[in-house]
């Protein structure tokens, strides 16, 4: 197997010819935060906090969606990074209707995690208060798009492992939105199989189990790794 | 002329309001009003929302009861799912309840209230607050500020935080009793007893000497009083069903169900107050006048049911009762002082009943379901009176209406009426054009309302250092003289 040299903030890794610079990263005991990335899943580079800029190239690259390639030399750390990265994260918070106080995640989500992460104490950008929808049609699970980051996990998770393909994302700009099968409320959509994986990956309390209540939500995030692993490598982690 | 006098904030309360006195022509004190002049629009905002999180959000009304909303919202949450909560669930929710009784009275008691009568009247303002009760009594500011820690230490043990805790959940609750909560409840529970035993002790004292004339004209006069109680008549926070019984002590009205609230309950509005006026519609506005909280549970119930607390009960009515009702009611809203003492007394004896439970520790403590019903009132007994949640749901349990009757509010009849009698007993002289009203007076007129303990917001000014603002206006609404306090 061949494999690629490189260096992470002055730091020389290997990684296997196919890593990700987020895995070349990871190799060097460095972290990024992410949110659309979930091991299992194929990356989409769509949140855009896992920059990190190519020394002498100028251009930021989303480390989960870039393949790691011989001879590079990766800054993760660099103000200017810190500071974009805190600011998309301020982004997410003024786009949506992102309450803690009384939400299924609280303590829970990992956009929480990564505002602590960033360092941000408040947003610079206006909040924008939308008006979107809560969808409750399902009898076991709810969609709250209030607090959907679009990051496109649960679309994702569904059409890549349970292959049933309920979710997709429609519209474009402030538009944009998660959809079930055809613009459908979630519980007419026929394809959905009740697995409950899309809960499981959520970042946020977007999508949780309709008898959660405040602080509840149990996320299993580990899950679509463990299902790839036992479907692609027969290894099955019973554990 | 007539003219308005205005103290504005009210201080040493829970949330903003304002007083107005209107005098006539004469200078002579002709009407008084007790105006809330925020507004918040929780009803509204609520809509679109799962009721699963109902509890989590009307939690966050207020900072010093948000248990009260927790426990109603719980309770409706349980309709709408038709569920009977697991008996265990059902005693940690009343355990939770009896502890934020006792830490919200022990607030009013000690923080807010106590300045007034132990500091005195005339006492300056800028030290007649918990600060000054600190420097003239240390013992007992330090005893009072422990009770509620106590209750509130309590509150965290059962929901993981003192405040808004999401831990009462539609179907039950969250966690039991713990050990470790038991152990420290029981370690902490003689000294609770110890500092009321104090506080009754000294306000009796206040009672039989310098506080008469307070008891007979701060808001005495016949009313309703409304609350719930027990099946066999007992008193009670959080079962039972409501009663109301009138000032001679005869029963108007029992074993209502809080489902029915719109049949017994009206509310008015006045153009001069974001509080509406919630009254018994069988006796019509503003004649339905009744009264919620510790004085009122405390005339409803027949009984405490627990051995100090029904000493107790009986000692306040021999003390306070009317004679027309034989000594059964109390209809001085200064009671609500030592109602407060008196429901302290039985919320420790409920704890230390309920901490001694075993069946508490089990993990039986939640039943699930799915939506069941579209429509459902849950009702508790808040520390300042009786608070209803009515929802109304769609079919996929997303909120279409909230109603929610807040304790307060239902004392607004009451509060109003009270501080035009402290205003009239206090001023019985005409008020010259330009003159100056003593603090002291006004402080009174204030205390009035501090009876209540009114919960007007989540904020809070309990350090009582808030500016006292009065107007003098005249019929036009000019302002003919003003005097601020800083």
């Amino acid at each position: 197997m061949s494999v690629h040299t490189l260096t992470v903030d002055g730091v020389e890794v290997a990684v296997p010819a196919g890593a990700s610079l987020l895995d070349a990263v990871r190799a060097a005991g460095a972290d990024l935060p992410t949110l659309c990335h979930l091991d299992g899943l194929t990356p989409v580079g769509a949140c855009r906090l896992c920059l990190v800029e190519l020394e002498g190239s100028g251009r930021l690259q989303p480390a989960c969606a870039t393949a790691a390639a011989e001879g590079m030399a990766v800054l993760t750390q660099t103000p200017q990074l810190q500071e974009w990265r805190r600011m998309a994260v301020e982004l997410f918070f003024a786009e949506g209707n992102h309450v803690c106080a009384f939400c299924v995640a609280n303590g829970n989500c990992e956009l929480q995690d990564v505002a602590v992460a960033v360092g941000m104490d408040h947003s610079r950008f206006p909040y924008q208060y939308p008006n979107r929808r809560v969808d409750a049609s399902h009898p076991q699970f709810a969609i709250d798009h209030h607090r959907c980051i679009l990051c496109t996990r649960c679309v994702r998770v569904c059409d890549e492992i349970e292959g049933a393909h309920v979710w997709d994302v429609a519209n474009r700009g402030a538009e944009c939105s998660i959809i079930a099968g055809l613009d459908q409320p979630w519980g007419e959509v026929a394809a959905c199989t009740s697995c409950g994986k899309c809960v499981d990956v959520c970042p946020t309390g977007a999508i949780f189990r309709k008898d959660d209540t405040t602080a509840e939500k149990e996320a299993h995030r580990e899950r679509p790794q463990l299902l790839r692993a036992a479907r692609d490598q027969h290894q099955w982690l019973n554990q | 002329m007539t003219r308005t006098i205005t103290i504005d904030p009210v201080t040493r309360i829970e949330g903003h309001a304002k007083i107005t006195l209107h005098l006539d022509e004469a200078g002579r004190l002709a009407d008084a009003r007790f105006h809330v002049v925020e507004y918040r629009g929780f009803e509204t905002f609520c809509e679109g929302r799962p009721f699963t999180e109902m509890a989590g959000i009307t939690a966050r009304i207020c900072g010093i009861c948000p248990v009260s909303h927790l426990l109603a919202a719980a309770k409706t949450g349980d309709k709408l799912l038709a569920v009977q909560p697991p008996p265990a669930a059902r005693k940690l929710r009343r355990m939770l309840n009896l502890a934020q009784l006792c830490q919200s009275h022990a607030l009013s008691f000690f923080h807010l209230s106590s300045p007034d009568f132990l500091l005195g009247w005339e006492s300056d303002p800028a030290r007649r607050n918990v600060f000054g009760l600190m420097a003239a009594d240390p013992d007992l500011a330090r005893a009072g500020i422990r009770l509620r820690q106590f209750g509130q230490q309590v509150l965290e043990l059962l929901g993981g935080r003192k405040i808004h805790s999401a831990w009462a959940v539609p179907g039950g609750v969250r966690t039991p009793l713990s050990a470790e909560a038991r152990a420290w409840i029981l370690e902490r529970l003689p000294e609770a007893k110890a500092t009321v035993t104090t506080a009754l002790e000294l306000y009796k004292k206040l009672l039989d000497g310098p506080l008469q004339r307070e008891q007979s004209t701060f808001g005495d006069f016949p009313s309703l009083f409304m609350g719930l109680v027990a099946a066999d008549g007992g008193w009670e926070c959080i079962e039972g069903a409501i009663r109301f019984i009138d000032s001679q002590g005869r029963i108007v009205a029992d074993g209502l169900s809080e489902d029915d609230y719109a049949s017994y309950l009206g509310e008015a509005v006045e153009s001069w107050s974001y509080l509406k006026f919630p009254y018994y519609k069988p006796l019509g506005y503003p004649e339905g006048i009744y009264r919620v909280g510790p004085l009122a549970r405390l005339n409803v119930c027949d009984r405490i049911g627990t051995p100090w607390a029904d000493a107790e009960l009986a000692e306040f009515r021999q003390r306070s009762g009317t004679a027309e009702s034989n000594g059964r009611i109390v209809t001085s809203s200064f009671a609500f002082h030592h109602a407060r003492l008196v429901e302290i007394v039985a919320c420790l004896e409920g704890i230390e009943q309920l901490v001694a439970d075993d069946s508490l520790m089990t993990d039986r403590i939640r039943a699930r379901a799915d939506l069941n019903a579209n429509e459902a009132v849950g009702v508790s007994e808040a520390p300042r009176g009786t608070l209803f949640h009515h929802y109304r749901v769609d079919d996929d349990g997303l909120i279409t209406r909230v109603n929610l009757i807040i304790a307060t509010g239902q004392n607004n009849l009451a509060m109003n009426r009270t501080v035009a009698q402290i205003a009239r007993e206090f001023i019985s002289e005409p008020v010259a054009e330009g003159a100056e009203i003593p603090e002291p007076l006004l402080n009174r007129v204030e205390a009035g309302i501090r009876c209540f303990d009114p919960c007007l917001s989540c904020s809070t000014h309990a350090a009582g250092q808030m500016p006292l603002h009065i107007e003098l206006v005249d019929a036009g609404g000019r302002l003919l003289a003003e005097r601020v306090r800083d």
